[in-house]
C-alpha cells in the first residue's frame, strides 16, 4: 500500500491545497457553534437584535465560505484520485506489456484483468474518500474536542467516556464479522462454480437427466450463501442504531453535567448548547473515519495484487550493445535446455539442431514433449536456461526482441484473433501491408473463399476471440496474418490441427511459393503434416530422439514408427 | 479495434412500476415480517423525533433564571432529571427499534434473494438451449449474482432507509409545527432546496457515471484482448501500438472519471453547507423569537437538532433514489430472463419405448438455426439397430446440429425423427435422452470426485459396477496411480488431470450408464500417443451392439460405416457407404483423395 502511495508524488502540490481547504471548511464547521453561543449568550440573554443580525450575517458568509472550500477541495480530490488511479492502470499495462509469456501465463489472463480493472477501482474509491475524510475527520475531532474542552473542561470530559465506548464496539463488530464477509464471498464463489458448471455442461446435464439433481445442488450452495449473509447482516445492522445511541446518550450526558455547572454558575447556557454541536460533530466524524477505515483492508487487498505486478521484473531485456541479423538467418539450437521455475524435471533438454532457411523443418511428439516450449524459444518470448539459441548465427539474447520478431512470422495453436475489422487483423503486425498482399495472403492460406462470402468480405467485423469464425477458419486466417509479414522465419505452431486432411496438404503446398528462401519451422501431430519436410525432429520428454527424413525415420525410429502406426489406418492406404 | 461486447448495456428501466409489482411478489410472503418493519420504523422514528423537544425543555429550564431574573439556585434539578430519564428511555427504545428494523430485514431480504435465485435456476433448465447458446455464459452467471445481489442490498438497506427517511420527515416536521410555525417554515424551506440540489446533482453524477461505466467497458475489452494474445502482440511487435490505444482510452476515462467522482463526492458536502446554513436561519431568527420572548431557548436548540434530522434523510433519499432505480433495472433483468420462452412441454400422454433397439430414421427432416437459413432441407436417413454412422466432413461442417436434433436439444422445422419407429415428440425428454450416451470432445466434468463423476448417469452404480466400467475405459490404472484413487476430487478448472484423461473417464461415465445410441467424436487433438490409443480402444468397446453416430476423423473408421454423412457448411451434401460414395465422384471422392 505505502510504496503504490509513493505514485501520489507528483500530485503534492494539489495534496497540499487539499490539505488546507480542508483546514479551512473544518473551521468554518466549527466557528458555527462557538457564534451560535455568541447569540444566545449576548444577543439573546440582553435583547440585542442587532448583535444577533450581525452574528447572523457573519455566520452566513462562514458557512457559505465553508461551502466553497469544500467544493474546491472536492475538485482536487477527485482530480488526484482518478488521476493517480490513471497512471497506476498506466503502469501496470505498460508493465504486463513487456513481461514474458510464461509470467502472463502464470498469473493468468483472469486474474490480470481484474487486477488492472476492479482493484484499481478499488482503490480509487478508497483514496478519493480518503483524502477527504482521513484529513478532515482527525480535525474535526480534535477541533470539536478542544473546543468543547475551551467551552467547558468538565463536560468535555465525558468525551473520555463516549470516544473510547464507540471505538471499542466499531472494532467489536469488525472483528466478528469480517470472517463472516469472508464466508459469504467464499460461498458466493461456490453458488457460481455451481451455475458455471450447469450452463458448460448443459447438454450433459440434459442428457443423463441430472437436471433435479443440479437443482439440489444448487439450492444447497445458495441456501448456505442466505443463511450467511443473513447472520452477517444482522450482526453489522447493529452499527448505526449502537452509534446513533451512543451519540445521543452523550449528549444527555452533557445537558445532565452541563445544567449542573449551570447552576454552579461555571458555565452559560450558550456554551452549553456549543458544546451539544461539537459533539454531534465530533461523533459523526469518528463514525466516517471508521467506516473508511473499514475500507481499507479490502483497498489493501487490492493494493497488495497491484503492486505485485508492478516489483515483477521482466526478465527479457534488450541487449547493451545489440547485434544485427543477416538476410536469410538460419535458426539453430545449441544444447539448450529449460527448465520452468522450481520444476523438478527439465522441459527441453540438450536440444541442438539446425533449421536453415529455404527448408522446412517439423517436429513431431506426444503432448508434454516440449514442441512448443521449444518453439517459443525462436522469437524469445522466454529465455532458455541452458545452451544457446541463435538466429542468423547469433545468440538471440543478443538482438533487440522488437528487429528479432520483425522477421518471424508465427501462427501458434490457438489462432488468436482480436476484436474488429478482417482487415485490421491481417494487418496486425504489418500496418503497411497493400490490398495486394493481403489478397495473397489470403489465397495462398486458402482463405480467400470463405472471406469473399463474408458479408462485407475483408471489411468484415471479427468478435472478440474471432467467435464468429469456426476454428478452422480462425486458423487460416492466422496463417494469412503471418504470411503478410513476408517473415524469413516462419514458426507454425500445431496451426494445421483445426483443418482438415485437404485444406492442410493445399495449404502447405502453396506455402512453398512464398517461403521458398525462409526457414520454416512446423510443430504438428499429424505423420501426414510433416513428413515432406527437409527434416523431421521426434521429441519425447523433452529430448530430441532423432531426426532425419520420414523415410530414415520410419527405417530406425521406434517412436516414429509407433505415431505412423497409430494414424497409419487414416494415412497410409491412401498414398 | 473497438470492443463491442461490453459496455453497451445502457441500464434504461422499460416498465418501472410493473417490475415493482413483481418484485413484490417476492415480498410479498413475508408481509409480516415487512409489517413487523413498518412498525418498528414508526416506532423508532418517533422515538427519535421526540428526544430534541423533551431535550429542549431541559434546555429551556436551564435558561430560565437567566430569563427571568432569578438566582441560578432557581433551576428545577428533579425536573431535569425525570427529563434526563425520559430521554436514556427514548434512545435505547429508538436504537432497539432501529436494529430490530435491520433484524427483520436481514432475514427477509436473504429470503426473497434466495428465492429469486431458485427460480432463476430453475428456469435455466427449462431453458431451450436455442437461447442458452446465444448468451455468453458471464452474462448470464452476472444475472444470477451481480443482479439478484443489486437487489439483496437495497431490500437491506433501501428499504430501511426509505421507510425511515420517510417517517422522520413526517413526524419531524409535525413535531416542528407544533412547537413554532414560523421556524418550521424557516426549516421546510431547507427541504426544496436540498431536494432539488440533491436531484441535479445526482442526475449529474448519473450522466457521467453511465459514460464512466461505458469507457471502462471499453478499457476492459482492450485489456481482455491485449492480455489474452499477449503472445500475439509480441510476436507481431504491437506492444506499442496496443500501449498506445490503452492510453488513449484511459485518458478518456479519467476525463470523464473525475467529473463522476466529482458529482457524486460532493453529494454528502452539499448537503453539509446546506444543512449548516438552515442552522444559521434557526440560530439567527430563534434568537430574534427568544429575544422578544416569543419561543422558549430549549426549542431553538431543539430546531437545530431538527435541521440535521431534515437533511440527513433527504441526502440519503438522493442516493437510495439512485440505488433503488439500479436495482429495478437488475431486477428487470432478472425477469426477462424468467420471462424467456421456455421448451414445449413434453407431450401429454407420452408414448414410452420399452426395449430400446436403436433405430434412428430422420424422415423429411428440415432445420436451420435462424429463419431464413436452412441447413437441412429434406433429409432423409436410416440407421438400423447396431449400425455405425459416420460423420465426416471439413472443420466447422456443423456437426454438433446432429446432436441438438437427435436429443431434441432444438426442433426441427419439418419432418420427424423416429427412434425404433417413435417420434421423439411424442416421448418425454428424459426418456428420449436416457437413450442417449455422448462423449465428445470437450468433456464435461464436474467438481467432485472421479467415482461421483463417473457415476454421474447412474447414481445407484456400486462400486464394482463403477471400477468395471473404468477398466473398461482404460480409465482404471490411471486413476488408481493418483494418490487418492477415485476419491480424487476434480478441481474447478478440472486440470488437476489431463485432457486424454478426462476423455477416458467420459467414456467411463457413457460405459456405466450403457444407452442405446451413442454420440462419440473422435478427435483427440492434445493427446499422446498412447492415451489416443487407449481412448480408441475404449470407443471402441462402447460401440459394440449399439447404434452409434461418430463424428469420424479416421479412414479406418469410416471405412467400416454403415452409412456415411458427409456434411459440408452445416448441410448434409451426400449420403452412404464408402464404396457408393467413391463412385459418386463427389465431394467425398475429392475429401477422401485429398487424405
Amino acid at each position: 500500500m505505502l510504496k503504490l502511495l509513493k505514485g501520489l508524488l507528483p500530485y503534492k502540490w494539489q495534496i497540499l491545497l487539499i490539505v488546507s481547504l480542508i483546514g479551512l471548511q473544518a473551521s468554518a464547521d466549527l466557528m458555527l457553534p462557538y457564534l451560535m453561543s455568541n447569540v444566545v449568550n449576548y444577543g439573546i440573554v440582553n435583547g440585542d437584535l442587532g448583535y444577533i443580525l450581525r452574528q447572523g450575517g457573519l455566520m452566513v458568509a462562514i458557512a457559505i465560505g465553508g461551502m466553497a472550500s469544500t467544493l474546491t477541495m472536492m475538485y482536487f480530490v477527485s482530480c488526484v484520485s482518478v488521476g493517480f488511479c490513471r497512471d497506476l492502470r498506466q503502469n501496470i499495462f505498460v508493465k504486463v506489456s513487456s513481461l514474458s509469456v510464461h509470467e502472463v501465463d502464470e498469473l493468468g489472463t483472469a486474474s490480470l484483468i481484474t487486477r488492472t480493472t476492479n482493484d484499481i477501482t478499488q482503490i480509487q474509491i478508497v483514496l478519493a474518500l480518503a483524502l477527504r475524510l482521513m484529513v478532515s475527520a482527525p480535525i474535526m475531532i480534535v477541533g470539536a474536542a478542544v473546543m468543547s474542552y475551551r467551552k467547558d473542561a468538565s463536560v468535555a470530559a465525558i468525551l473520555w467516556v463516549v470516544i473510547p465506548a464507540i471505538l471499542v464496539s466499531i472494532l467489536a463488530i469488525a472483528f466478528v464479522t469480517m470472517p463472516m464477509f469472508k464466508e459469504t464471498q467464499r460461498r458466493l464463489d461456490v453458488v457460481n462454480l455451481v451455475i458455471r458448471e450447469k450452463l458448460s455442461g448443459i447438454r450433459v446435464i440434459r442428457v443423463f437427466n441430472k437436471e433435479k439433481d443440479e437443482a439440489a445442488r444448487f439450492d444447497r450452495s445458495s441456501h448456505g450463501l442466505a443463511e450467511v449473509s443473513t447472520r452477517a447482516n444482522r450482526i453489522m445492522g447493529l452499527m448505526m442504531p449502537l452509534m446513533n445511541l451512543f451519540l445521543n446518550l452523550a449528549i444527555v450526558a452533557v445537558i445532565w453535567f452541563g445544567g449542573q455547572r449551570i447552576a454552579s454558575g461555571h458555565l452559560e447556557v450558550g456554551n452549553m448548547m456549543a458544546v451539544i454541536q461539537y459533539f454531534t460533530q465530533l461523533l459523526i466524524s469518528l463514525l466516517l473515519l471508521s467506516m473508511v477505515i473499514s475500507m481499507v483492508p479490502r483497498a489493501q487487498a487490492s493494493a497488495v495484487r497491484i503492486q505485485e505486478i508492478l516489483v515483477m521484473q521482466s526478465p527479457l531485456q534488450d541487449p547493451q550493445k545489440p547485434k544485427t541479423l543477416p538476410r536469410h538467418p538460419d535458426v539453430a539450437f545449441e544444447n539448450v535446455s529449460l527448465i520452468y521455475g522450481d520444476a523438478q524435471e527439465e522441459t527441453l533438454s540438450q536440444v541442438s539442431f539446425t533449421a536453415k532457411s529455404g527448408e522446412i523443418t517439423a517436429i513431431i511428439g506426444g503432448t508434454g514433449s516440449g514442441k512448443t516450449t521449444l518453439l517459443n524459444l525462436i522469437p524469445r518470448f522466454f529465455d532458455a536456461t541452458g545452451g544457446t539459441v541463435r538466429v542468423g548465427g547469433v545468440d538471440v539474447r543478443d538482438l533487440p526482441q522488437g528487429a528479432l520478431r520483425e522477421v518471424i512470422g508465427y501462427a501458434s495453436q490457438k489462432a488468436l484473433l482480436f476484436s474488429g475489422s478482417l482487415k485490421g487483423n491481417l494487418k496486425f503486425g504489418t500496418p503497411g501491408a497493400s490490398d495486394d498482399d493481403i489478397e495473397e495472403a489470403l489465397r495462398i492460406a486458402q482463405a480467400k473463399d470463405f472471406v469473399s462470402k463474408m458479408p462485407k468480405g475483408i471489411d468484415s467485423h471479427i468478435n472478440q476471440g474471432g467467435s464468429n469464425l469456426s476454428g478452422g477458419q480462425k486458423q487460416r486466417l492466422s496463417i494469412a496474418r503471418a504470411i503478410i509479414k513476408k517473415p524469413s522465419i516462419y514458426l507454425f505452431d500445431d496451426t494445421f490441427s483445426a483443418l482438415d486432411y485437404k485444406t492442410d496438404r493445399v495449404l502447405r503446398e502453396g506455402l512453398k511459393e512464398v517461403t521458398r528462401d525462409a526457414a520454416v519451422i512446423i510443430v504438428a501431430q499429424r505423420v501426414s503434416t510433416v513428413q515432406d519436410a527437409h527434416k523431421i525432429i521426434v521429441l519425447e520428454d523433452g529430448r530430441i530422439e532423432d531426426m532425419g527424413t520420414h523415410e530414415e525415420l520410419l527405417a530406425r525410429c521406434g517412436i516414429y514408427q509407433e505415431i505412423v502406426d497409430s494414424q497409419n489406418q487414416s494415412t497410409q492406404e491412401v498414398e | 479495434m473497438g470492443p463491442k461486447r461490453h459496455g453497451q448495456r445502457v441500464d434504461k428501466i422499460k416498465d418501472f412500476r410493473g417490475t415493482l409489482i413483481r418484485l413484490w411478489k417476492y415480498v410479498s410472503p413475508h408481509r409480516l415480517s415487512l409489517f413487523l418493519t413498518v412498525v418498528s420504523a414508526i416506532i423508532g422514528v418517533i422515538l427519535m423525533a421526540l428526544a430534541p423537544a423533551i431535550m429542549g425543555r431541559a434546555t429551556t429550564e436551564l435558561f430560565r433564571p437567566v430569563t427571568e431574573g432569578l438566582g441560578i439556585s432557581g433551576i428545577d434539578f428533579s425536573y431535569i432529571r425525570n427529563i434526563i430519564l425520559i430521554l436514556i428511555a427514548l434512545q435505547a427504545g429508538a436504537a432497539l427499534f432501529g436494529y430490530a428494523q435491520q433484524f427483520i430485514m436481514a432475514k427477509v431480504s436473504q429470503q426473497v434473494v434466495y428465492s429469486l435465485r431458485k427460480d432463476v435456476d430453475e428456469k435455466v433448465s427449462r431453458l431451450p438451449l436455442k437461447f442458452v447458446d446465444a448468451q455468453t455464459h458471464g452474462e448470464l452467471i452476472s444475472r444470477f449474482t451481480n443482479d439478484i445481489e443489486n437487489i439483496s442490498n437495497t431490500l437491506q438497506q433501501g428499504v430501511i432507509q426509505v421507510l425511515t427517511s420517510a417517517v422522520t420527515i413526517l413526524a419531524v416536521l409535525v413535531i416542528m409545527l407544533a412547537i413554532s410555525p414560523l421556524l418550521t417554515l424557516v426549516s421546510i424551506l431547507i427541504v426544496p432546496i436540498s431536494g432539488f440540489s440533491m436531484k441535479a446533482l445526482v442526475q449529474n453524477s448519473q450522466k457521467y457515471f453511465v459514460r464512466q461505466q461505458r469507457i471502462i467497458g471499453n478499457l476492459n475489452g482492450h485489456i481482455e484482448e491485449m492480455f489474452t494474445g499477449h503472445q500475439i502482440v509480441k510476436a507481431f511487435n504491437h506492444e506499442q501500438a496496443s500501449i498506445e490505444t490503452f492510453e488513449g482510452i484511459n485518458e478518456e476515462l479519467f476525463a470523464e472519471g473525475w467529473k463522476a467522482q466529482y458529482f457524486s463526492g460532493i453529494v454528502w458536502p452539499v448537503t453539509h453547507v446546506i444543512g449548516n446554513l438552515g442552522f444559521v436561519a434557526v440560530a439567527v431568527l430563534g434568537g430574534a423569537l427568544v429575544a422578544n420572548g416569543q419561543i422558549a431557548i430549549g426549542n431553538i436548540q431543539a430546531f437545530i437538532q431538527y435541521n440535521r434530522q431534515l437533511a440527513n434523510p433527504i441526502a440519503g433519499v438522493a442516493q437510495i433514489a439512485n440505488m433503488i432505480q439500479q436495482s429495478v433495472a437488475s431486477a428487470e433483468r432478472v425477469f426477462e430472463l424468467l420471462d424467456e420462452e421456455e421448451i414445449r412441454p413434453d407431450d401429454a400422454s407420452p408414448l414410452k419405448i420399452e426395449a430400446p433397439k436403436g433405430e434412428v430414421v430422420f424422415e423429411n427432416v428440415a432445420f436451420g438455426y435462424s429463419e431464413g437459413r436452412p441447413l437441412l432441407k429434406d433429409m432423409n436417413l436410416k440407421a438400423a439397430p447396431g449400425q455405425m454412422v459416420a460423420i465426416v466432413g471439413p472443420t466447422g461442417a456443423g456437426k454438433t446440429t446432429l446432436i441438438n436434433l437427435l436429443l431434441r436439444f432444438y426442433e426441427i422445422n419439418q419432418g420427424r425423427i423416429l427412434i425404433d419407429g417413435i417420434d421423439i415428440t411424442r416421448l418425454k425428454r428424459q426418456d428420449l435422452r436416457t437413450l442417449f450416451g455422448m462423449v465428445l470432445q470437450d468433456t464435461w466434468l464436474f467438481n467432485g470426485t472421479i467415482r461421483e463423476n463417473i457415476a454421474y448417469g447412474k447414481p445407484d452404480a456400486t462400486e464394482s459396477d463403477i471400477i468395471q466400467s473404468a477398466k473398461a475405459a482404460h480409465a482404471h490404472h490411471f486413476i488408481q496411480s493418483l494418490p487418492k484413487g477415485y476419491d480424487t476430487v476434480l478441481n474447478e478448472e478440472v486440470s488437476n488431470i489431463s485432457q486424454g484423461q478426462k476423455q477416458l473417464l467420459t467414456i467411463a461415465r457413457a460405459l456405466l450408464h450403457s444407452p442405446q445410441v451413442m454420440i462419440l467424436d473422435e478427435a483427440t487433438s492434445s493427446v499422446d500417443t498412447r492415451t489416443e490409443k487407449q481412448i480408441q480402444s475404449a470407443m471402441k468397446t462402447l460401440m459394440k451392439g449399439r447404434t452409434s453416430f461418430v463424428i469420424a476423423h479416421r479412414l479406418s473408421t469410416i471405412k467400416e460405416a454403415d452409412l456415411i454423412l458427409v456434411m459440408k457448411d452445416g448441410s448434409v451434401i451426400e449420403q452412404g457407404n464408402h464404396r457408393e460414395l467413391l463412385e459418386k465422384r463427389g465431394f467425398y471422392f475429392e475429401l477422401h483423395n485429398s487424405i
